[in-house]
């Protein structure tokens, strides 16, 4: 069987920052055009400050897209346009069905790890012993050790925070996942665990967009392979 | 719109000005200094604020000292009534009628049931020499209450949930810390399970330490009553701690509106720019 269900397609998408001061536009992506199909993995590589970054924000709402839709088949909504949608809509999908995971930890003081991916369920109104037991399954899932558990993540490595970002996004089940970078800064070995994770999430029909420094090693998990050059679409 | 949501509250237009406005200011925002008149000296607090709250959220207000915060918060809590003007609440007539024209009477049972309050000053939220548990018991007996054994056992469960041991109940405020009278503050506001509540500043002038409790109370009692939250703060940080959305306001208006994290990552105005790399 085919996949030809279209889960986001980008057209004519631009993103520039205007700075008051010192009065300065920073043109940072342009005529950005990409389909994904459900269940399929896109790869963005490409210099940094080419404007990888830029899209997967443009996606996601946290930056503004100036021109171009970005219209998403939602499971609630149906197809509705991201560059456009309320807030209220971007805040529904992110808690629902959009995750974005870097390799940053975004998490509130005082929230241990397990405390941080529970917080995902809580927001989606699930009870605190249900949302419980789902968090302490990811947990388990992304192998992240049951000692780090009740441990606050400020003094996780690298691939203690992928992981623990990774079962914070995923524990809700999005079904597009958008990922910036998740395995910069990672040893060859946690990398090979992100890779066989980020394989089983497409087995389990995860859309994902992914940004890699070293594509080579997701080679096999890519469907399609896009090269950001200054904001457009190289190759 | 996909989503169908009624707002908790609704804000159209809210103006509060102290002095009788002229020509020269009223309807505009130029020949002004700051929010003063330059003509006539009316100062204009708030000038034509319209906002929606949802229900579940944390809307965040931020600007800086003036920018008419407090004055947006008061008026809603009926501290006084507002030049212009109107608010609707869901809980209140199905949204259909302008509490700012509502009787006394209604007021004051929107301010005991609907919304709760906890002012930037304890002092104006709280009784400072009865007991803390009289604080709450007060504000339980305004909303029709009069069984004594049950308002214990709400103060109990109210203080235990600010994390104030019962030991300390009978105690008055005034022999609190900044840090606890706030949380007494925030007791009281939730002692009959408003819809809404309003927080002004809540963690300002207390330490460090104190201020990361108070975030994570906050944090805890929105996941825990699913309450909506009007936050006001000078401190963006606290604001990027809490909010879904998040207005900016400057010398009475608001300014720009977002998600939280776009505001902080994209943000469009030149005063929200200069705000935003300050933090960094
Ligand atoms: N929030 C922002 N404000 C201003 N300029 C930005 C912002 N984010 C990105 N840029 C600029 O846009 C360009 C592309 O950045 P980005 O998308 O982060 O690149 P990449 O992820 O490919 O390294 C850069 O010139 C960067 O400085
Ligand atoms: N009673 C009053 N008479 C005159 N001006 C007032 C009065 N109360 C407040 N103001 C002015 O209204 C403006 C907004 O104040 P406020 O709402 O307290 O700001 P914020 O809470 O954002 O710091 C300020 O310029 C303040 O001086
Ligand atoms: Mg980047
Ligand atoms: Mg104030
Ligand atoms: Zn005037």
């Amino acid at each position: 069987m085919t996949k030809t269900t279209e889960i986001l397609r980008i057209t004519n998408l631009a993103k520039s920052f205007y700075l008051h001061n010192p009065g300065l536009v920073i043109e940072s992506c342009h005529d950005i055009n990409l389909t994904l199909l459900e269940g399929e993995f896109i790869g963005i590589v490409g210099r940094s400050g080419a404007g990888k970054s830029t899209i997967l924000k443009c996606i996601n709402r946290s930056y503004l897209p100036m021109r171009g839709d970005i219209i998403y088949a939602s499971e609630a909504f149906g197809p509705i346009n991201l560059a456009a949608a309320s807030e209220r809509e971007i805040l529904y999908l992110r808690r629902h069905e959009i995750g974005y995971v870097s390799q940053f930890l975004n998490v509130m003081p005082r929230t241990t790890a397990k405390e941080h991916v529970m917080s995902a369920l809580v927001d989606q109104s699930m009870d605190a012993a249900g949302s419980e037991v789902k968090a302490e399954a990811m947990l388990r899932y992304f192998q992240l050790p049951e000692s780090l558990w009740g441990i606050y993540p400020a003094t996780f490595s690298g691939g203690e925070r992928l992981r623990l970002n990774l079962a914070h996004a995923m524990v809700k089940e999005p079904r597009l996942l958008l990922l910036d970078e998740p395995t910069a800064s990672l040893d060859n070995k946690t990398k090979l665990l992100v890779r066989d994770i980020l394989k089983k999430l497409k087995g389990a029909n995860t859309s994902m967009i992914g940004i890699f420094h070293d594509i080579e090693f997701m080679e096999g998990v890519c469907d399609q392979v896009f090269n950001i050059n200054e904001g457009r679409i190289a190759s | 719109m996909y989503l169908n949501e009624t707002p908790v509250l609704s804000i159209r237009d809210l103006t509060v000005r102290y002095g009788k406005g002229c020509s020269a200011c009223s309807g505009r925002a130029d020949n002004r200094d700051k929010n003063r008149c330059i003509a006539c000296g009316t100062v204009w607090a708030t000038d034509g604020i319209s906002l929606d709250v949802y229900p579940g959220e944390v809307l965040g207000i931020v600007g800086e000292s003036g920018s008419g915060k407090t004055t947006l918060m008061r008026a809603l809590y009926f501290d006084f009534v507002p030049s212009f003007g109107s608010a609707v609440l869901r809980d209140y007539e199905d949204g259909q009628k302008n509490i700012w024209e509502a009787s006394s009477a209604a007021q004051r049972m929107i301010k005991n049931t609907v919304m709760g309050m906890v002012y930037q000053n304890p002092v104006l939220g709280l009784r400072m020499n009865y007991s803390a548990a009289s604080n709450i018991a007060e504000k339980i007996i305004a909303a029709g209450s009069r069984n004594a054994g049950q308002m214990t056992g709400r103060a109990m469960e109210l203080l235990d949930a600010v994390e104030i041991s019962t030991s300390r109940m009978s105690e008055a405020p005034k022999n609190f810390s900044g840090g606890m009278q706030q949380r007494v503050q925030i007791s009281k506001a939730l002692a009959n399970n408003p819809a809404l509540l309003l927080l002004d500043e809540v963690t300002t002038g207390l330490d460090l330490s104190v201020q990361a409790k108070v975030l994570d109370l906050i944090r805890k009692i929105k996941a825990l009553y699913g309450i909506s939250i009007l936050l006001v703060s000078h401190d963006l940080a606290v604001i990027r701690m809490l909010a879904d959305r998040t207005i900016v306001m400057l010398d009475g208006a608001i300014i720009e509106s977002g998600l939280t994290d776009q505001i902080l990552e994209d943000p469009q105005q030149a005063y929200t720019q200069q705000l935003v790399h300050s933090l960094i």
